[in-house]
């Protein structure tokens, strides 16, 4: 530890508060096996990373953990596409810091990491900070791979928006739905597997198909797949033809739906070397994914776009000490979600806390619950629980979890409809409340 | 030592505890870690529509896993998540639940 220069340790002190004055408590009595706090830095605080604040406070409250995340306030991705089929504002996917700060004890900083390094164990931010931890925790969710397609750049976010990221992009993608005419053509470029949300792009069909139905009926829909078969697929078509008759089209790659090219000027997207293209009057390209950035340029990726883990830890396989949870882990069977990350985000606390009292880590068991709804009254949802297989793995506990029933009557599609509701409620009041 | 008198005999004595090893007491038993799983959706401050289960009573939590788990009673989201769980985690989830306040 005597790599930590002195005014950085400072300045932890001085942000670590009262809390951590009283931490050193033992110290102050004089005994000659006196400890300090451990320091838990997390960055981002979306699902994953709030959580595991939280958590690292709540399961262990002289810990002293910061949590650096780059806005003041988080959109959540998923409830976006209730934004965009109108019925749920910005405001209602908003989320704020304050009760992390003045309810846990976290100590929550607006700025961003610039740069990890796990040898010396600091971190430096884009405010000019520099930060020594014991351990750290990465949930940096995902960043978008421009250059798997060509003609289409991060530039042209604005004249052709993924929205993958909730916030600015929401408001633009549903600007330019308010402001299509009636009989225009929405295409939507979903990603290639793995990727944030594997629901998402059909639930964001179905949403702008309920916008659609009231504000401009003779529009119409086009999904462009690069897979052959979705998430809750059967559920999604049954409900698309239910709501919406032929609005929605869903075109597998085999019948074109693999982007080979995107020409932005003209809003279409080009297939099947040529031979295909679809002009659209709102084009929403969502490119593939890989972890966040400063998961990449920290090396915790390897040799490819996602994070190798221990999953019953979470704990990076790359760099010890650095644990990644969220989108940018890999995470066996667990998908890429808010619910998956706000999970992790505990495990990844017990196993830190319990590391530091000399214990084995546990055995983990952990759930995915994902309810998308097809129109504000007629939700689907899938869950699974998921515990650590022979071979280290996540995997599905067998007998558990699938999706809604096929057959269902419109009562229990209400009722999900409902606890959709109640489970963002829930879940971000778990995460940030 | 101008400078710890203006800091205060806190940062002096926290300057020293810097050559020793990070520690922490508090341990984390799995039924707590299990339960923090539900707490995703049924949150701990009874926050949104998923019944709250702060002081859930523990038997009353063992019948109600195992009823949504065979069927008789009704769920749209619990029979897949309690067919999940063994009857030993469940009684963790259980003791770890029914002591919280």
């Amino acid at each position: 530890m005597t790599n930590i220069k002195r005014r950085n340790f400072l300045k932890a002190v001085g942000i670590g508060g009262a809390a951590t004055v009283a931490g050193f408590g033992c110290a102050a009595n004089g005994s000659a096996t006196a400890s300090r706090s451990a320091h838990v830095i997390v960055i981002g605080g979306g699902s994953g990373g709030a959580t595991a604040a939280k958590y690292l406070k709540r399961f262990s409250p002289d810990l002293q953990v910061t949590l650096i995340e780059p806005s003041a306030t988080y959109y959540t991705c998923y409830g976006s596409n209730w934004v965009l089929g109108g019925h749920a504002s910005m405001d209602d996917i908003a989320q704020t810091y304050d009760a992390l700060a003045s309810r846990h004890g976290v100590n929550v900083v607006t700025d961003s990491v610039t740069e990890v390094d796990p040898a010396k164990r600091a971190v430096k931010t884009a405010g000019g900070t520099t930060m020594n931890y014991d351990f750290l925790i990465m949930s940096p969710g995902i960043d978008f791979r421009y250059d798997a397609v060509p003609g289409i750049t991060a530039a042209d976010a604005e004249r052709v928006p993924h929205a993958w990221k909730a916030g600015d992009q929401t408001r633009i993608l549903r600007s330019q739905l308010e402001a299509m005419p009636d009989g225009g053509v929405f295409v939507m470029v979903a990603p290639g597997n793995p990727f944030r949300c594997p629901p998402g792009p059909y639930e964001r069909a179905s949403m702008v198909a309920h916008y659609f139905k009231q504000a401009k009926p003779r529009s119409k829909i086009i999904i462009l797949d690069n897979k052959e078969n979705f998430s809750k697929q059967g559920l999604f078509v049954a409900g698309w033809a239910q709501h919406y008759g032929d609005m929605i089209e869903w075109v597998p790659s085999s019948r074109g739906g693999q982007v080979e090219e995107v020409d932005v000027a003209n809003l279409t997207t080009i297939s099947d070397s040529g031979l295909t293209t679809f002009k659209a009057d709102v084009l929403n390209y969502i490119p593939p994914q890989q972890a966040g950035a400063i998961a990449m340029q920290t090396g915790l990726t390897g040799d490819g776009f996602w994070c190798p883990v221990n999953q019953q830890t979470f704990e990076s396989s790359i760099h010890p000490g650095i644990y990644v949870i969220g989108d940018s882990s890999v995470a066996g069977a667990m998908p890429k979600s808010g619910h998956s990350a706000n999970n992790q985000g505990k495990i990844a606390a017990a196993a830190i806390v319990n590391s530091l009292a000399g214990k084995d880590p546990l055995a983990p068991s952990t759930a995915n619950t994902c309810y998308s709804l097809i129109t504000p009254d007629h939700a689907i949802s899938v869950a699974a629980v998921y515990a650590l297989n022979a071979e280290g793995t996540l995997a599905g506990v067998e007998g558990s979890g699938g999706v809604s029933p096929a057959d269902a009557p419109a009562s229990v599609r209400q009722m999900e409809a409902i606890y959709t509701k109640g489970w963002y409620t829930g879940i971000t009041a778990d995460i940030w409340g | 030592m101008k400078r710890s008198r203006v800091l205060g005999p806190g940062i002096a004595l926290a300057l020293a505890a810097l050559a020793l090893a990070p520690q922490a007491s508090a341990e984390v038993e799995r039924g707590e870690l299990l339960a923090a799983s539900c707490f995703s959706c049924h949150s701990i401050d009874a926050t949104g529509n998923m019944p709250g289960l702060v002081g859930y009573p523990r038997d009353l939590m063992i019948s109600q896993m195992q009823a949504f788990a065979d069927g008789s009673r009704p769920a749209t989201i619990m029979d897949r998540h309690s067919k999940g769980y063994s009857k030993a985690d469940v009684e963790l989830i259980a003791d770890y639940i029914a002591t919280l306040q």
